[in-house]
C-alpha cells in the first residue's frame, strides 16, 4: 500500500504542469489577451521586486545624484556631464528609469498589501455573516451596505485622515505607506464580504457540511477548511479586479498628496512632481511614470477580466 | 407605499446619526481639541475655559447630542488651520464646486444619452465601434491623467482653454459664478469633461444597451409599421422606455460626481469644497474634516433617498406592486 503511494507519488507530474494541461490552462493558452496582459504584469512586477539590481542608479542615495545632470532628455548625452540616461532626468539629476523601478515597488507593494487585507477581512467577515447568520449578519450586511453608498476613494480618503490624525507628527512619513495599506484595504472589503457570504449560504446546505457538522467539527473549522476552499474562485476573480483598482487608488491618493510622501514616492508620487514641469517642457518626467501605471492597471484588468470569464462556468 | 417611504426615511436618519457618530469621534478624539485650538501659549485658565466652551466636560451621548445639534444648525466649528468658522469657509467655495458639478453632470447626461441613442441606431457602424472602443479606454484611465492629458492638449500645446482656476466670478449676493464671464466660461470646459467623462460612458453604455433590447420589442416594430417617423419611433417610443435605470443610474452617479470634484479640483486647482477638503486631510484639519464627512453623507443618502422613491413616479409596475404588497 505505502509502496503504490509512493510510486504514485513520484510519477505525479508537478502541480504547474497538471494546472496547464487542464482546461483552464488550456483557455489560458488559447487567450492572447490573457498570455500578453499575465506577461506585461510579470515583467513589471519582476522589474520591480528586482529594481535595486536593475536599477542604473539608486535614487535615494544622494551621494550618487549629481546636480549638473539636472532635466537631461532621454537618450541625450547631457550639456555638462556628457552622461546618458535611458529616460532622461528630473530636477535634482535623478534616473527616471530607476525612480520608476522603485515607485513601481511601492505602488505594488500597496496594491498587493491592501487587496490582501481588504480580502482577509471580506473573506472572514462573509463566512461568519453567511455561516452564522442572526443580527451578526445582518449588522456586518448593513454596515456594508452603507460604506457601499459612498465611493470607496472617498472612504479610503477618510480613513487616511482619521489615521493621520492618530500617528504622532515625527512618524507620519514613516508611517504613510501603512496608514495608506490600512485605508484602502478597509475601504475595499466589501464586495469580498458580498460574495462570500452569497456563496456560504449556498454552500452551507450542501450535504458535505452537513456530514463535517454531524461528525462534530467546530464551527471555524468548518468555515475555514471545508465552505471556504469552495468560494474561493469567485473571491480569486474579485482580487485581480481589486488589485488594478487599488493600484489605482493608491497612485490618485498619491497624486493628491495625501498617500506616499516624497521620501518614498509611488508612481501616483512620481506623476504628482512631473504635472509641475509640464509647463517648463519637461515631458519625460511625467510621461514615463503615467505609462508605467497605465500599462500595469491596464494589464491587471485585462488579465483579471479574462480570469472571471475563464472561471465562471456560466460563460463558458 | 407609505409604509415603504416611511422604512426608507427611517434607514436614511439611522446612516446619518451614525455618520454624525463617527464625525464626532473624528473630532472629539483625533488629536487633542484643546492643543489644536490654542496652541503653545496658553494658561491653565484657558483651557478650562475652551473645555466648558466645547463642553469636553460633559458625557458622551450629551457631547455627541450638541454636536449634532450644532451640525444642524450649520455650526461645525472652527477650522484649525484657517481659524475660521468652517461653514463660512464651505459656504464660500461651495458655488465652485456646484457650479462644476452641474455643468459635468449636464455634460454626461446630455452627451451620454445622445451618444447612447447614437451607437444604438448606428450600432454596425464605423463610428460607433470608434466610440465604443474611445470608452473603454477612456473608463480605464484614472481620472487625475485624463485631466492632465487634456490639459497638456488644450492649454500646453494649443493654448486655447486655460489650466487652472475658475477665471473671472462675478458675485451675485454670497454666490460667486463662473457663469456670467468668458473667462469663467472657457474655464469650466476641461474640468467639467474630466469630471462626467466616467460617468458620460457609464450613461451611453446603459443606454445603448437598453436601447438595443428595447428596439427588438414587437411595440417598436408596428410603431414603425404605422409609418411612424424614424425620429419619433427612437425618441418617443423607445428611448422613453430605457429610461427608468437611467435615471436610477444617474442620480447615483451624482453623488460620486461630487466626490470625484476632489480629483479633479486638484489637477485644475478648481478653488472648491473639494480642494479644501484635500488640504484639509494634508494638514489633518479635523472640524474641515467632519464637516465635509457630514454634508456629504447628507447629499449621498438624500441621493439616495429620492432615486428609491423616484422609481415609484416613472414606472407605474412598481406602484401597483407597492400598494398591494
Amino acid at each position: 500500500m505505502t509502496d503504490i503511494t509512493q510510486h504514485e507519488l513520484t510519477n505525479q507530474p508537478s502541480r504547474l504542469k497538471i494546472i496547464w494541461q487542464s482546461d483552464f490552462g488550456y483557455t489560458f493558452r488559447k487567450s492572447p489577451v490573457a498570455v500578453f496582459s499575465c506577461i506585461i504584469v510579470l515583467i513589471l512586477v519582476m522589474s520591480a521586486v528586482l529594481a535595486p539590481l536593475i536599477a542604473p542608479h539608486n535614487p535615494f542615495d544622494p551621494g550618487t545624484l549629481n546636480l549638473l545632470n539636472g532635466f537631461t532628455p532621454p537618450l541625450t548625452p547631457n550639456a555638462f556631464t556628457g552622461e546618458e540616461f535611458f529616460l532622461g532626468t528630473d530636477d535634482q539629476g535623478r534616473d527616471i528609469f530607476s525612480t520608476i523601478l522603485y515607485g513601481m515597488r511601492v505602488s505594488l507593494f500597496v496594491g498587493f498589501s491592501a487587496v490582501l487585507l481588504a480580502m482577509i477581512l471580506g473573506i472572514i467577515l462573509g463566512l461568519i455573516a453567511g455561516y452564522v447568520g442572526g443580527w451578526i449578519e445582518t449588522f456586518i450586511m448593513r454596515v456594508a451596505d452603507v460604506q457601499l453608498t459612498f465611493p470607496s476613494i472617498l472612504v479610503a480618503m477618510l480613513i487616511f485622515g482619521i489615521a493621520k490624525g492618530f500617528t504622532p507628527v515625527e512618524y507620519r512619513d514613516q508611517m504613510a505607506i501603512w496608514v495608506l495599506i490600512l485605508a484602502i484595504g478597509l475601504s475595499d472589503w466589501v464586495q469580498f464580504a458580498r460574495v462570500v457570504r452569497g456563496a456560504t449560504l449556498v454552500e452551507k446546505n450542501k450535504e458535505y457540511v452537513q456530514a463535517a457538522r454531524l461528525i462534530g467539527r467546530s464551527g471555524a473549522a468548518i468555515m475555514l477548511r471545508h465552505i471556504l476552499p469552495n468560494v474561493m474562485s469567485p473571491v480569486l476573480v474579485i482580487a485581480t479586479i481589486s488589485l488594478a483598482l487599488a493600484i489605482i487608488a493608491e497612485a490618485t491618493l498619491s497624486f493628491l498628496g495625501v498617500g506616499a510622501p516624497p521620501t518614498q514616492p509611488s508612481l501616483g508620487t512620481l506623476i504628482r512632481i512631473g504635472q509641475g514641469f509640464l509647463f517648463s517642457g519637461e515631458w519625460w518626467i511625467l510621461l514615463f511614470p503615467s505609462i508605467t501605471l497605465l500599462s500595469l492597471a491596464l494589464s491587471v484588468n485585462l488579465f483579471g477580466d479574462w480570469l472571471r470569464d475563464a472561471l465562471n462556468p456560466r460563460l463558458r | 407605499m407609505i409604509a415603504y417611504v416611511i422604512r426608507r426615511v427611517f434607514h436614511s436618519m439611522i446612516v446619518l446619526l451614525v455618520v454624525g457618530l463617527v464625525a464626532f469621534a473624528m473630532f472629539r478624539y483625533v488629536g487633542d481639541p484643546i492643543d489644536n485650538m490654542l496652541g503653545q501659549e496658553r494658561t491653565q485658565a484657558d483651557i478650562e475655559r475652551l473645555t466648558e466652551q466645547l463642553g469636553l466636560d460633559q458625557p458622551f451621548v450629551v457631547q455627541y447630542w450638541k454636536f449634532l445639534r450644532n451640525a444642524v444648525d450649520g455650526n461645525f466649528g472652527v477650522s484649525y488651520r484657517q481659524g475660521r468658522p468652517v461653514a463660512e469657509i464651505i459656504a464660500e467655495r461651495a458655488p465652485a464646486t456646484l457650479e462644476l458639478a452641474t455643468v459635468s453632470g449636464l455634460f454626461a447626461i446630455l452627451v451620454g444619452i445622445g451618444l447612447g441613442v447614437f451607437t444604438a441606431i448606428r450600432r454596425n457602424g464605423v463610428a460607433s465601434n470608434l466610440i465604443m472602443t474611445l470608452s473603454l479606454i477612456g473608463v480605464s484611465l484614472p481620472t487625475f491623467l485624463i485631466g492632465i492629458l487634456f490639459i497638456y492638449v488644450f492649454s500646453v500645446e494649443l493654448d486655447l482653454l486655460p489650466s487652472f482656476g475658475r477665471g473671472d466670478v462675478v458675485q451675485v449676493g454670497n454666490w460667486s459664478t463662473g457663469f456670467l464671464t468668458k473667462s469663467g466660461l472657457l474655464a469650466l470646459i476641461l474640468p467639467s469633461i474630466t469630471l462626467g467623462l466616467y460617468q458620460m460612458t457609464l450613461i451611453m453604455r446603459l443606454v445603448r444597451a437598453e436601447m438595443l433590447e428595447v428596439l427588438r420589442q414587437d411595440y417598436i416594430r408596428f410603431a414603425r409599421a404605422r409609418g411612424l417617423r424614424e425620429r419619433a419611433v427612437n425618441f418617443r417610443h423607445a428611448l422613453k422606455n430605457t429610461l427608468v435605470p437611467v435615471i436610477t443610474v444617474t442620480g447615483l452617479q451624482l453623488g460620486s460626481i461630487i466626490a470625484f470634484a476632489i480629483i479633479t479640483e486638484t489637477v485644475f486647482q478648481w478653488p472648491g469644497v473639494g480642494l479644501l477638503f484635500i488640504n484639509a486631510l494634508q494638514f489633518v484639519d479635523i472640524p474641515v474634516m467632519a464637516a465635509y464627512l457630514m454634508l456629504i453623507s447628507v447629499m449621498f443618502v438624500a441621493i439616495n433617498l429620492i432615486v428609491d422613491l423616484l422609481y415609484f413616479a416613472i414606472d407605474p409596475r412598481l406602484r401597483i406592486d407597492g400598494r398591494t404588497g
